[in-house]
């Protein structure tokens, strides 16, 4: 079952690859133009015709965009990142699809030359759809490991977003915001690396430790393995934006540069800007509740199958290798300033400017443009919660009481010993799906209940369907597989046909030779 | 000496926040308990209640995890850090600046994270059914915070509460989009606060229920402390709407004493009247059906972006 599955996502793999190669070879085509010097500098000097260039934007958008995954280009990416062993999982997520998104910046921003307005448009539209695409179908997903490479594409989706928006910005010459936005974009593609290893680190200590990458099928791993807990919720906290940690940072700076545009002069943008920071918004509180799902339904609860009852804790060398990622993480949460310290050269080469430079004094706090518009500091939210909670505690075991009494879960009057009687990850997901779904998947649910006396069970089928797979590939295979079906008679012709095919294809390309000069 | 002030003045601010939340909370109840001509209980009665638990033992159920009984800490921590952010009586707080409205969103996005794992610890399906809820009316309740939190700063020119304050002060004039943010800011404030339309506060074993759903496991000093954490939030959401929509009467960075004194009693005064209208629309309006709920919550979505396109659009006239 798993074989079909993988040898399928392979098979995907090989075909996305090779198409977002073709693109990218087309667009260096593009780029280089006839006399084909291929170096950076010679391409950064070359003067490019408008149109040539939107070309060149579009071919990096399918080109980079599938090897990043981005929407509708994605597919391959929850079928292909899941079936490979963890941590090169963790490699494929967190890393590979950064270099995609350093070949996209790289042509777009730096050789492709000034850009066009509407490459903005479609940046930010491609971004905003990825983000909350990809974070639906992260929400109901039951695979631990799709569930994070669906996670991934929404990602790549924020950071699209800030890149949309750092292009508009350097069109219409807004140095200042242009650095803004593409600072925080390049930062939470640092900070996704960070977490999105993290979490398929302990995905796969999650399937060494109980052997089950269903989350229907976990629960309650939190006391058979306390320390995967602890750094699985530390990548969950950073991935769902939440302060004190990493990824609230950068999207925290996306949404100050998205404050910067209402001085855009184009109406296009003026619309999708907005909109599109409603999308971020939108997909920052999804990927809170699909963590909270994902966390609770896999550590939490109880056990829900032998092997979650009987998992054990990994290796301890497993376990230190995470705790460096989410020290990383809390670092880069508390201190951003000198890693946005570190990016202005990057700014300041991609679109001739820089975010002001980030104080250390007073209280370590970054400020996006200017202090009296917004500032936060991640050290002070920090201390202030570590304070706070150690207060709340040392006043109540001090000064009150600090006995505990073991006794059956209450459960309003009726605990059930069963755990089938808990909620489930779909149970969870349920009321998304229901407010979502139809939208987004065109869920529908039919039910077939038997007449009265009749002995057979009542049914319940859900259908969700995939409107990209369907929209886009679907018609795709069937024309090739109609023209090669058409083609294949060629295959069976006798030598006399062949050789007028062949002498027929000489007068062709004659006539055209010679019609062309 | 002037900064040892403002931080006294943050620490006043601290301890106001957190020993007037309880009150605050009496006192709806004594007024929902008036207007349904009852005698209802004393103001004071949620002081009473605090203290009771907290001198309990706490009574953990056997399968509970070290977040369960860490989170009630960590949601009240969070929760208290977002209240003291946000500026009662004295705007130019010493650390306002430490966060601006969207991470004070943000933080009261990690109490509801923390909440919500804790109603899934222990495995029971009450827990379960709260948590989700608790998410899907979060999916969309963060994003129209997000969206009325881009109305007002696109208006004051700064995500910082206490520049938004000193700007409404000074330019108090009426705008189709700030009306459209205050509707939809009372929308988040009772969905967040799990008040009537949403969730019942005084349910308890209701199917319905969404937030005493995920607390119903806690008892003794971890019950206190969640119960705490839901009065600052109360609290902090009557006080953001006073300080961004009738910010007046707050005590300025350089005003001296008398005007902090003018500013608490003018921010006391306005709890009471929040408090009250809020009382008053639980009253006159029925619960509705969980899956109302997103429709009534969208709307708050849709009136924030309005309210941000209307400025995106207009900024060119």
């Amino acid at each position: 079952m798993r074989d079909a599955e993988n040898r399928r996502a392979g098979y995907v793999y090989l075909l996305m690859a090779s198409f977002g190669t073709l693109m990218l070879l087309l667009a260096f085509g593009l780029l280089a133009g006839p006399d084909g010097d291929y170096a950076f500098s010679a391409i950064r000097t070359a003067e490019h015709v408008p149109w040539l260039a939107g070309l060149v934007l579009v071919l990096m958008l399918l080109g980079a965009g599938s090897k990043a995954g981005l929407v509708p280009l994605h597919v391959w990416l929850p079928l292909a990142h899941p079936a490979a062993p963890s941590h090169v999982s963790a490699l494929m997520s967190g890393v590979m699809t950064k270099v995609a998104v350093y070949g996209f910046i790289r042509v777009v921003f730096d050789l492709a030359g000034e850009p066009a307005w509407w490459w903005a448009v479609l940046v930010l539209i491609l971004g905003a759809g990825s983000a909350v695409l990809g974070v639906l179908h992260a929400v109901l997903q039951r695979d631990l490991k799709r569930l994070l490479a669906y996670s991934t594409v929404e990602n790549i989706g924020i950071i699209f977003i800030g890149l949309g928006l750092g292009l508009a910005f350097k069109t219409n010459n807004m140095a200042g915001a242009a650095a803004l936005a593409v600072t925080a974009s390049i930062f939470h593609a640092f900070n996704h690396s960070l977490f999105k290893s993290l979490l398929f680190f302990g995905a796969g200590n999650v399937l060494t430790g109980s052997g089950e990458r269903d989350i229907e099928k976990l629960g309650g791993l939190v006391h058979r393995m306390p320390e995967t807990a602890y750094l699985f919720l530390g990548g969950c906290l950073a991935i769902s934006a939440l302060p004190p940690l990493n990824g609230f940072v950068s999207e925290w700076l996306i949404l100050q540069a998205i404050l910067l545009s209402p001085d855009l002069p184009q109406w296009a943008l003026r619309f999708l800007v907005p909109a599109s920071g409603a999308m971020l918004a939108l997909a920052a509180a999804l990927a809170a509740a699909c963590f909270v799902r994902a966390f609770g339904i896999t550590f939490l609860s109880r056990p829900r199958s032998p092997a979650a009852e009987t998992a054990h804790e990994v290796s301890r060398w497993q376990i230190r290798a995470m705790y460096s990622l989410l020290v990383v993480c809390l670092i880069a949460g508390v201190f951003p300033g000198p890693f946005l310290d570190a990016l202005s050269p990057v700014s300041q080469m991609l679109v001739a400017g820089a975010m002001p430079k980030q104080p250390i004094l007073p209280h370590l706090s970054i400020i996006p443009i200017s202090e009296s518009r917004s500032s936060y500091s991640g050290f002070l939210v920090f201390f202030f919660i570590m304070m706070a909670s150690w207060a709340a505690i040392r006043v109540i075991h001090n000064f009150a009481s600090r006995a505990v009494r073991r006794a059956p879960p209450w459960d309003c009057g009726f605990p059930d010993a069963s755990p089938v009687t808990q909620y489930t990850a779909d149970s969870f997901a349920q009321p998304i799906r229901r407010v979502f779904g139809p939208i987004a998947f065109r869920a529908k649910i039919s039910q077939t209940m038997p007449q009265p006396g009749d002995l057979a069970p009542a049914r319940l089928t859900l259908s969700l369907r995939d409107l990209i797979w369907e929209l886009i590939y679907t018609p795709i295979e069937s024309a090739v597989l109609f023209a090669a079906e058409r083609l294949n008679i060629l295959q069976f012709l006798t030598i006399r046909s062949y050789l007028s095919l062949v002498f027929a294809a000489l007068v062709l390309l004659l006539v055209l030779v010679a019609t062309w000069a | 000496m002037g900064l040892i002030l403002a931080i006294l003045v943050q620490g006043i601010q601290m301890v106001l926040v957190l020993a007037l939340a309880p009150g605050l909370i009496g006192f709806t109840r004594k007024v929902k308990a008036r207007l349904l001509r009852r005698q209802g209980p004393s103001i004071l009665q949620p002081y009473r209640d605090l203290l009771r638990l907290v001198r309990k033992e706490a009574v953990l159920a056997d399968n509970a995890s070290w977040l369960f009984r860490n989170a009630p800490y960590l949601i009240f921590a969070t929760t208290w850090v977002a209240a003291a952010l946000v500026p009662t009586f004295a705007a130019g707080l010493h650390f306002s600046w430490a966060a601006d409205l969207i991470a004070i969103t943000a933080l009261l996005g990690s109490a509801r994270f923390f909440l919500a794992l804790a109603g899934m610890d222990i495995g029971t399906s009450f827990g379960g059914i709260g948590s989700s809820r608790e998410m899907l009316f979060a999916t969309l309740a963060e994003p129209a915070m997000i969206m009325i939190v881009f109305t007002v700063a696109l208006v004051a020119g700064s995500t910082q509460l206490s520049t938004v304050a000193e700007f409404m002060v000074d330019h108090s004039t009426l705008r189709v989009s700030l009306g459209l943010a205050l509707i939809g800011l009372i929308i988040v404030a009772l969905t967040e606060n799990a008040r009537v339309p949403v969730d019942n506060p005084a349910t308890h074993l209701e199917l319905t229920m969404v937030h005493e759903a995920m607390i119903l496991e806690y008892s003794g000093r971890h019950l206190a402390v969640i119960e705490l954490a839901a009065a600052l939030k109360l609290l902090l959401y009557i006080s953001l709407i006073a300080c961004i929509f009738a910010p007046w009467g707050m005590a300025r960075q350089d005003d001296g004493v008398l005007g902090m004194l003018v500013g608490v009693v003018t921010w006391v005064g306005k709890l009471a009247i929040g408090s009250f209208l809020m009382v008053l629309f639980e009253t006159a309006i029925a619960k509705m059906r969980v899956f109302r709920v997103p429709e009534f919550v969208g709307g708050a979505l849709m009136l924030g972006l309005l309210g941000t396109l209307l400025l995106f659009v207009s900024r060119s006239f």
